[in-house]
């Protein structure tokens, strides 16, 4: 006798949507030839140093579990770091979670904040967790679209549309992906002023902050007047450091609430791997003149791609963040889901269409630049070979 | 032009229309600050790297430690210069310590270097002494590691 498995799934976990991505990825990973704009990770691999130090502790025998909120040093260089970057204060005692990625940080500071039914405003397009996490906590995520006149940055007065009176938290994401957009301060401030207007916490992934181009650095939104205690900050080694497959991030916010994430961290994932810890002292040490080279490679890229692009006459907006950049393909006639499965059919070319990463994605689709100058070349040779064929 | 120096530096192939893109200028700029970095002899060439083992030539690398009687008013210069103006001398550094020059040699066999060393730097007045160290495995050379390349390790598609 077979089992009835709907029945037997959760109602929430069969409410979340499956990954957009994912269908590409089974038929791109079929192929040989394929160049690929569909990856949203480094492709460099994590520098020597950090590898080695990571080693280096196995040898010594540093295999056992953490403290539950990571390993103090490492807790004392993210203070340091982030006293450095933004001029924050952050106790590491008490203000410090270090976590399996931002991921986790994600799904464990929505689960400690939202009670059933709560609303999170999650501006659009985002990357691809946000929303899966809201809805796993028991909240509800209620979509944001930001406006391509803005360049995908969201405003207090799109925000405003959206808010009742279950709204909670507002979620943001900013060097954005999938869009490559940036907040300036000036934007930030905004979203400060609607965040105490309406008493809401607000996550802010700031996981490409150190991937930012041009002379504007990044601002936290934890760095704006007031707004560190209701500021859930989040970072990470995967981008920066190019450590994606480490599993490692961290959340910094008032105690009350990274208690309440260590509370479930704590029964769930007990700490974070310590060879990961170790790597991410390292990186945070001596790790950033090897980020800031791979940052210039990247801003290499991203000129080179967004010139590329323009030329074929896509139309797009300079991207000043992370490593990605989301051309507007609707001359095409095609949708984005068409382009992106008639392109990597055709021309081996892989990219993610837009709409994977909220509904007004529609219409675009996402190139990732982590990827060698010669093989961007490659590919915007083959997007303009698939373009000639249809416009 | 100093980036243009840093694109240049592990890769002298890089296209023209590649670097002109980059630094958003016309492959006509570029091509004469190549000139001009060239006639100053800031750039001082192209060379390939080349592993021969592997490639099967046979090649045998000397580091000569040598020690010279330094003369009035060029001091160790004008030998140095002289040294290095053989062929079989791939490079010539003055050093600080124990010795004074240290000369990397390539050639096709130990007998050739020998010969080099016996015949040719030994005997060049001001050389008063040398010291020969052969190498055996290249690990990595000017900034490249000499094993097999590392190949891309991530999903093809990913968030
Ligand atoms: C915006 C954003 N946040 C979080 C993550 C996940 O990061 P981590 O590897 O730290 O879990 C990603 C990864 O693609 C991302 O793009």
């Amino acid at each position: 006798m077979s089992l009835d498995w709907n029945a037997r799934i959760s109602p929430t976990v069969r409410a979340v949507p499956p990954s957009g991505i994912r269908k590409f990825f089974d038929i791109a990973a079929e192929m040989e030839d394929v160049i690929s704009l569909g990856v949203g990770e480094p492709d460099f691999v994590t520098p020597w140093t950090i590898r080695e130090s990571c080693i280096y502790g196995l040898e010594q025998g540093r295999t056992a579990y953490t403290a539950n909120r990571g390993l103090p040093e490492l807790r004392a260089e993210i203070a340091r770091h982030k006293k450095e970057q933004h001029g924050l204060g952050y106790d590491p005692k008490t203000d410090i979670l270090v976590t399996v990625g931002v991921s986790e940080a994600l799904d464990i500071a929505l689960r400690a904040m939202l009670a059933p039914g709560d609303e999170v405003l999650i501006p659009e397009p985002c990357y691809v967790s946000y929303k899966a996490c809201a809805m796993m906590a028991g909240g509800v995520a209620v979509p944001v679209p930001a406006r391509i006149e803005n360049e995908f940055r969201v405003t207090a007065d799109d925000l405003e549309a959206h808010i009742t009176g279950r709204t909670r938290v507002l979620l943001i994401g900013y060097p954005n992906n999938p869009t490559g957009a940036v907040m300036r301060r000036e934007h930030l401030m905004e979203l400060a002023r609607f965040a105490e207007a309406h008493d809401l916490l607000v996550i802010s992934d700031e996981i490409y902050g150190d991937l930012t181009y041009g002379d504007e650095p990044h601002v936290s939104f934890a760095a704006l007047p007031g707004m560190q205690e209701r500021t859930l900050l989040l970072d990470g080694f995967s981008k920066a450091y190019a450590m994606t497959g480490w599993r490692i991030g961290y959340a910094l916010g008032a105690p009350e609430l990274i208690a309440a994430m260590t509370k479930i961290h704590q029964y769930t994932m007990l700490c974070a791997p310590i060879t990961a810890q170790l790597a991410a002292v390292e990186a945070l040490r001596r790790g950033a003149k090897y980020r800031d080279k791979m940052v210039a490679e990247y801003n290499l890229r991203r000129g080179f791609i967004y010139r590329g692009l323009t030329k074929l006459g896509l139309s797009c907006f300079e991207p000043k963040g992370a490593f990605y950049i989301f051309p507007d393909i609707r001359s095409t006639g095609l949708s984005d889901q068409e382009f992106a499965e008639k392109l990597l059919m055709s021309e081996h070319v892989a990219l993610v269409p837009g709409s994977a990463f909220g509904d007004c994605g529609q219409g675009y689709v996402r190139c990732s630049y982590a990827t060698s100058l010669e093989k961007i070349d490659e590919a915007l040779a083959r997007i303009g070979h698939f373009l000639a064929r249809h416009t | 032009m100093n980036e243009l120096l840093s694109l240049l530096e592990h890769d002298a192939r890089r296209p023209l229309p590649e670097l002109a893109a980059i630094l958003k200028r016309s492959e006509y700029e570029i091509e004469k600050d190549l000139k001009t970095l060239e006639n100053e002899r800031i750039i001082l060439g192209y060379n390939t790297l080349i592993d021969w083992n592997k490639a099967g030539t046979d090649k045998v690398t000397a580091f000569i430690e040598v020690n010279l009687t330094p003369q009035r008013d060029v001091g160790f210069d004008a030998i140095a210069d002289r040294i290095s103006r053989f062929d079989e001398v791939r490079s010539v550094y003055l050093m600080s310590g124990n010795f004074d020059l240290l000369v990397i040699v390539e050639e096709s066999s130990l007998q050739a270097i020998a010969d080099f060393i016996a015949q040719r730097l030994a005997t060049i007045d001001g050389v008063t002494s040398t010291r020969s160290h052969f190498m055996l495995r290249p690990y990595k050379k000017d900034g490249l590691l000499t094993g097999p390349k590392e190949r891309d390790h991530r999903l093809v598609v990913s968030p």
